[in-house]
């Protein structure tokens, strides 16, 4: 019985990781995506910025369209032109947020719509046949060891770079006026955050696809803000959500013959939703079920 | 370096001259001109309106002047100078209240000038915000986030981030705003001993009678300077009727100001 048992979880669990090397690189891209993804999520989350992912994931589309109408489908060149759109916009974005009163939502809103209407109007005039949606939806059984090589190397990045500004990136979150004051350079940690950003979804883009990877930059950390409360239990756990997203998420992708991207995303958002009704802060299980004590001081 | 003959009596550690602050081209601060010695208490008093906050934002580097000069005394005549010995405590609302953060984190955040973005925080340091944070009249408030606090407990905790910050020149914006009368007391207390330790401390009120008690130096401003000078002599009730009468003005046909540079109104 015992013996079975084991022999069902190993197929169910091991064996395709074992067996099948894009299995193994995708299990291996989908788990540093995510853990990355936790901490930079829970902090677009904290200031307020969690529509940010998706603006500059629809920014990625010129980049794209540039890079292919001049290489074809080159994965190098539409990653790099990915990155120099989704970077500029968000660039651009924040540089006008600081320079004038616009909120930083209302810029970002502006710019990403104008990189988008660009990238829609690049694709129709290139004459090419080729779906650029696809691109948009990415496929992670296509890891290849380059692009496990370029997502590694950007969740490792971001990792550390993170650490290195935790501080100032800190403070200028919750009292950016106290960081001017006393001449930290908020605006450069912030950009740098950004980059960030911009750097992980279209590293994540081949895997997930630029639009899903939006999905796992943000369900795990708005699903971590219902069990814990201070930013780095937040990170952390944001990090596992998302880690353990990717790999049952290609699981479930690999035995029900779903496409990948989305059914790591619908994991992740299982996540939200039980986090959501059950969490230990603020779920509905609390608003419904008050807890009837209450201590001496 | 090559200004300090600006600074005939050395003495002054902010002088003002003809300054202007706009938005949108309309003066919230109008042709300001006058000084503020070094060790001196002074209260910037005056209706809402009056440019009290847009004045302080300025000196404290935080908003840009449209006309006019704000000098400092040499020793914190740059930028990184001031960064480290001039601390500026905004109203309230500028600090995000959710954002999960921790009392002692908050508190430690005052020696920025030791820690920086980078530098490692000493045991040393830590001691001395737990000690700064008693002072304050916090204890045991180490490990609590700022968003479990009453509105009186951040501002100590804000009162004793200044203290860590350990500034020469301390500018507050309303710090009493919206505190029960021991908080204020007791704030006011950490105030006093600033003064006491010859540090050079501007403060915008409203109190009129906490300031004719305890603010040797008063700023009455309703956009341009009403008067400025000791408190007794600022606060008469002539000057205060004509700051309540001038304040508040705001006309978008108003004529472009050509005042020529040196006609400041001087106080």
């Amino acid at each position: 019985m015992m013996l079975e048992w084991g022999t069902m979880l190993y197929s169910w669990i091991i064996e395709p990781f074992a067996d099948y090397g894009f299995m193994k690189r995708a299990l291996i891209a989908c788990v540093a995506i995510g853990l990355a993804c936790g901490p930079i999520g829970t902090i677009l989350v904290l200031r307020r910025m969690s529509l940010a992912g998706d603006a500059i994931a629809h920014a990625v589309l010129p980049g794209a369209a540039v890079g292919f109408i001049f290489f074809g489908l080159s994965l190098p060149a539409m990653t790099i032109g990915s990155f120099v759109a989704a970077a500029l916009m968000a660039l651009i974005a924040n540089f006008v947020t600081r320079w004038t009163s616009q909120k930083e939502d209302a810029s970002f809103a502006s710019f990403y719509l104008i990189a988008l209407a660009l990238g829609v109007l690049l694709i129709s005039t290139s004459g090419s046949k080729v779906d650029l949606l696809h691109f948009l939806f990415g496929s992670v059984l296509a890891v290849d060891a380059e692009s496990l090589l370029m997502i590694a190397g950007a969740s490792t990045v971001s990792l550390l770079l993170m650490t290195v500004i935790w501080r100032p990136l800190m403070v200028e979150c919750f009292d950016p006026g106290f960081l001017r004051s006393v001449g930290g350079r908020g605006a450069i940690v912030h950009q740098l955050f950004m980059l960030m950003v911009v750097l992980n979804l279209v590293s994540a883009f081949q895997a997930l696809g630029t639009l899903m990877a939006v999905g796992l930059l943000m369900l795990p950390a708005t699903a971590a803000r219902f069990w814990c409360y201070g930013v780095v239990a937040r990170s952390l756990l944001a990090a596992g959500f998302g880690a353990f997203s990717g790999a049952f998420g290609l699981l479930v992708s690999y035995h029900a013959n779903f496409p990948s991207g989305p059914s790591i995303v619908l994991v992740a958002g299982v996540f939200y939703v039980v986090s959501l009704c059950l969490g230990t802060r603020d779920s509905f299980r609390l608003i419904l079920f008050p807890t009837p004590q209450h201590k001496e001081s | 370096m090559n200004d300090t003959h600006a600074f005939n009596s050395s003495t002054k550690a902010i002088e003002i001259r003809n300054l202007t602050l706009a938005y949108q081209g309309h003066p919230a601060v109008h042709h300001l001109s006058g000084a503020f010695e070094a060790g001196s208490l002074t209260a910037i008093v005056g209706p809402n309106g009056a440019g009290k906050s847009t004045l302080i934002a300025a000196l404290s580097g935080q908003k840009a002047g449209t006309d006019g000069t704000i000098d400092f005394a040499p020793a914190i005549q740059t930028t990184q100078a001031r960064a480290s010995k001039l601390a500026y405590l905004p109203q309230q609302s500028a600090i995000d209240r959710e954002f999960p953060v921790r009392v002692l984190d908050v508190v430690t955040l005052g020696a920025w000038r030791e820690l920086g973005s980078f530098r490692p925080v000493s045991a040393q340091i830590r001691a001395r915000a737990s000690e700064v944070l008693a002072a304050v009249g916090l204890i045991g408030f180490e490990r609590r986030y700022i968003g479990e606090l009453s509105v009186g407990q951040l501002q100590r905790v804000l009162f004793a981030r200044l203290l860590m910050q350990d500034a020469q020149i301390i500018l507050l914006d309303e710090p009493f705003n919206a505190l029960d009368t021991r908080t204020a007391e007791d704030l006011l207390g950490v105030v006093l001993n600033w003064h006491r330790q010859a540090r050079t401390v501007i403060a915008v009120l409203h109190d009129i009678d906490m300031v004719r008690e305890y603010f040797p130096q008063t700023l009455l401003l309703a956009r341009e300077v009403i008067a400025w000078g000791a408190s007794a002599e600022v606060l008469t009730p002539e000057n205060l009727k004509r700051a309540r009468q001038t304040a508040e003005y705001w006309d978008d046909r108003a004529p472009w100001c050509i005042r020529p540079p040196e006609s400041g109104s001087r106080g």
